[in-house]
């Protein structure tokens, strides 16, 4: 420090020490992870029910997941205003009284909306899973969206619309989402705020008639619970809530080809968003463990080509990161970094270089021993605790795998090739497979992003 | 519930050591906590507790550059470290085979690591993308934890911005690290805290043998970030490019968490009582009613509770419509303290606070990452780890009085109030 109130040694003093650099120690024995105690089961109503014992904590998560596609204009708007009001009231309780009955029991329940689905989460005190099951139901069936409670979340919305359309990191979601999808209802994540301005209480309520069904939907439950008596105890809670309609799933979304990236202004922008994406094959392909291995590899994990490429030699970015996303029955890859305005053009140089490289020079043995012992190891840790498990559950769930996928997954990562993780990074990161976005200021970046070729400046 | 085994020993080189052992799961949490955080920055650094904390994993005598990220991911394992008013930490969460490996690689960087000039100017571009990040290309970034704390507080260690103006971190020199290390990182200013899957005899036996080695240096004295209470309201003004609407931050000084924690904890039941869900007497009059906001929220600490000592700040954030005055904001917050100073919140409405907090704890326990580290803060904040089991318990004791006494301290002649101003425009280029 500029005035040291001691006496210090040099850095170099301190890099060494008289015994001088040690050893690596070896790993020890792994023990496997307890086998999970569960139910994995439909109701007569069509809402399939996963039930894991997982009783670290005296605490139980719940997850609703209902397929909540539309094409109409519209959808995406009346939507967000249900997810923010379904939970606002019911002939039996009103809002005040579902936040008391709920807090008593340690407990939390929250909804949100997406392109693809509604989703209810939460939790409580494992002893509260009565009364957390029983509110869930009132709303499903009972949700009453009284006229101010759906006006005044309206116009609560427009107002947060417009704060998260300020975000990057939304903005730049946005323009992705348009640039490879069009017109797609996919890419309507966050509506329109003059659209939102129109919705009526009629319209949601209808809405919620029409499109809030339990057949396709799925609730998982993780916790200090007896699975085996949930199904009976779901079938009471919410037995009520039936229909012979099939919950709607969203329409297939179109495969991804590979093209220009898109340079979106944003002026006076410190920083510019970019984002890469490309088709690539979910789960359930016998292809996908080694995509997993490879696209640790290129920029899934920290130890990953991309990030000390462009984190740690060159320090162009504080996070870039690659990873899958699902959509139904599909996935894609995506690549994410925001970097400073003077270093985007190179970033993403760099970041197309090696995408070329993991397949040209793929990863060594070395790579590929150590993102496998990764994902099987982030895996154990991330099932370890009941929240982390449930997300884990939730989605897999969604995607028609369930616990026994979970407990494989594993071997199938151990059973992967150096070749089939070669072969994986040359069919799926081919740098002409790639399509994004740069979002940022456009007066800095547009001549050398033009020059760099692949790219296209909105007008 | 019972609270589960801990072991607490100090190595002879003055490292505290804490483990908690749980079979339930095949995982291991490591932690070491240095007694370091931003308040101790010289004045001139600004962000160099944070900038050094990167540096830590930048190599050491046995492992170069980028190896402690590889051998943790390798092994299964997930890692990070971060810097607090108080303190700075460092951990893993791994397989619990790889034990042994993230005893060695905490134990190396303690003993011998590799300060660099190239190290150090690579971080700092790093540092300063993680600023813009989240600080200076988004709206509300920094809100209020850089913000309000020069407005309420008046000396240096209490008030700077602890992610660190550009040319302090720009001006930070190898020597700078050098003095940092040798004051601060010293086994005697830090504790190590293993959880998880493993087996008291043998966990302490290599611990002793990868940690045993390092030479003692003295802890330097902690000195008092002490400073009076204010006697007048404090204004502060920010305006933020990015942001859309209006914002405040009202910041109070509350009672040490160290001396006086059920004084503490009953902050925290009124920050519930304040904001915690729909029927909160803030959300539901403020954001349900009237409505005055947007969204508001209460609570202890600049991160979270529990992260700092003496003084700590309790916070109420909202961000509100341009239409809606602050002063009515304000008047309408300070109604709602009066009535809860005057009346003491019933036994049903305190149920309701820490009913959720005690599941809440629960569950931050329940994630191993957050147990080790929460059993590391506690020990080297207020010297008691297994105070982290104990915490629900007292929260519940907690009586309307308490809550009420809590209201009553919140006065609006010794709080800051900081004005957020949102841009005239923002966004992107039309479509």
């Amino acid at each position: 420090m500029s005035s040291p109130t001691q006496a210090h040694r040099s850095a170099e003093e301190i890099g060494r020490t008289a015994a001088g650099p040690r050893p690596l120690p070896a790993l020890g024995a792994q023990r496997a992870a307890a086998e999970l105690s569960h139910v994995d089961t439909t109701l007569g109503t069509g809402l399939r029910v996963l039930a894991v014992r997982n009783a670290t904590v005296p605490l139980v998560e719940l997850r609703l997941w209902v397929p909540f596609g539309g094409e109409d204009r519209l959808h995406a708007a009346i939507a967000e205003v249900l997810a923010e009001t379904v939970l606002s009231g019911t002939a039996r309780r009103d809002r005040v009284e579902i936040d008391a009955e709920l807090a008593l029991i340690g407990g939390d329940l929250g909804s949100g909306v997406d392109p693809e689905r509604l989703y209810f989460s939460g939790s409580a005190l494992a002893e509260g899973l009565p009364t957390l099951l029983d509110v869930l139901g009132d709303a499903l069936t009972g949700a009453t969206y009284s006229d101010t409670e759906v006006l005044r979340e309206r116009d609560r919305l427009l107002e947060r619309i417009a704060v998260a359309r300020t975000q990057p990191r939304t903005i730049a979601r946005e323009a992705l989402q348009k640039h490879r999808y069009g017109d797609h209802p996919v890419t309507r994540e966050t509506p329109e705020a003059h659209e939102v301005a129109t919705v009526t209480p009629e319209q949601v309520r209808a809405l919620h008639a029409a499109s809030v069904l339990p057949r396709g939907s799925v609730l998982v439950l993780v916790g200090d619970i007896d699975p085996q008596s949930v199904p009976a105890e779901v079938e009471r809670a919410l037995g009520g809530w039936a229909s012979d309609r099939v919950a709607v799933r969203l329409p297939v979304l179109p495969e991804l080809t590979g093209g220009d990236v898109l340079l979106v202004p944003r002026a006076g922008a410190v920083q510019s968003q970019i984002r890469l994406s490309a088709q690539a094959v979910p789960r359930t392909d016998p292809r996908y463990p080694a995509a997993q291995l490879a696209n640790l590899a290129y920029g899934g994990y920290f130890s990953s080509r991309l990030v000390e490429n462009i984190r740690e030699d060159k320090g162009y970015t504080y996070s870039a990161h690659s990873g899958f996303e699902f959509t139904a029955d599909q996935a894609v890859l995506n690549v994410e970094a925001d970097t400073a305005n003077e270093v985007t053009p190179a970033a993403l140089l760099e970041t197309r270089y090696e995408l070329a490289r993991l397949g040209l020079v793929p990863p060594t043995a070395e790579e590929t021993e150590s993102v496998r012992q990764y994902a099987i190891g982030s895996l154990v840790t991330a099932s370890s605790s009941q929240a982390g498990l449930a997300a884990q559950l939730t989605a897999l769930a969604s995607a028609g795998l369930g616990v026994e996928w979970l407990q494989q997954h594993p071997a199938r990562l151990a059973a992967v090739t150096g070749e089939q993780v070669a072969q994986a990074a040359l069919e799926f990161f081919a740098p002409g497979r790639f399509t994004g976005v740069v979002v940022g200021d456009a007066d800095l970046l547009a001549a050398k992003l033009t020059a760099l070729g692949g790219v296209t400046v909105r007008d | 519930m019972a609270d589960p085994e801990l072991v607490r020993y100090t190595l002879d080189n003055g490292l505290r050591v804490v483990l908690a052992p749980d079979p339930t799961a095949p995982v291991v949490g490591v932690s070491v906590h240095y007694d370091v955080g931003f308040r101790s920055e010289p004045e001139g650094l600004t962000g160099f507790a944070h900038l050094f904390e990167h540096l830590m994993f930048q190599g050491s005598e046995s492992l170069e550059k980028l190896a402690h990220f590889r051998h943790v991911q390798s092994s299964g394992g997930t890692f990070n470290g971060s810097t607090h008013p108080d303190y700075t930490d460092y951990y893993e969460v791994l397989p619990s085979a790889a034990l042994e490996r993230a005893l060695f690689l905490e134990a190396d960087r303690m003993r011998a690591p590799k300060l660099t000039a190239e190290n150090l100017a690579n971080q700092i571009e790093v540092v300063k993308e993680e600023i813009r990040l989240n600080v200076r290309n988004r709206p509300y970034g920094g809100f209020p934890w850089i913000l309000l704390p020069p407005v309420l507080y008046s000396s240096f260690a209490n008030a700077h911005d602890g992610y660190g103006a550009f040319e302090d971190l720009e001006g930070a020199t190898l020597d700078d690290c050098a003095a940092f290390f040798d004051t601060y990182y010293s086994p005697a200013n830090a504790v190590l805290t293993v959880a998880g899957d493993l087996a008291v005899e043998n966990a302490k036996a290599l611990i002793q043998k990868h940690f045993g080695d390092v030479p003692y240096r003295p802890a330097p004295v902690r000195p008092s970030f002490a400073e009076p209470l204010p006697e007048t309201e404090l204004h502060g003004e920010h305006e933020d490019a990015h942001a859309p609407l209006p914002a405040l931050a009202v910041g109070y000084r509350m009672p040490d968490p160290v001396d006086d924690l059920d004084g503490y904890l009953a902050c925290l039941v009124l920050a519930g009582v304040l904001t915690d869900g729909d029927g909160s007497r803030l959300q539901q009059r403020m954001v349900h009613l009237e409505p005055l906001v947007i969204e508001i929220g209460a609570g202890a600490g600049l991160f979270g509770p529990f992260e700092a000592r003496d003084p700590d700040t309790f916070t109420i954030t909202a961000i509100h419509p341009p239409d809606v005055p602050r002063e009515r904001v304000l008047a309408t917050l300070d109604e709602e303290l009066e009535k809860l100073a005057s009346t003491p919140p019933d036994e049903r409405e305190l149920k309701k606070v820490t009913a959720r907090w005690a599941a809440s704890l629960h569950s931050e326990h329940d994630r191993l990452v957050s147990r080790t580290l929460a059993l590391g803060a506690f020990e080297l904040l207020y010297g008691d780890a297994a105070l982290v089991y104990r915490l629900a318990d007292r929260m519940s004791a907690i009586t309307g009085e308490a809550v009420s006494a809590a209201a009553k301290a919140l006065r609006p002649n010794s709080r800051a109030v900081l004005v957020v101003h949102p841009a005239t425009t923002e966004g992107t280029d039309e479509q």
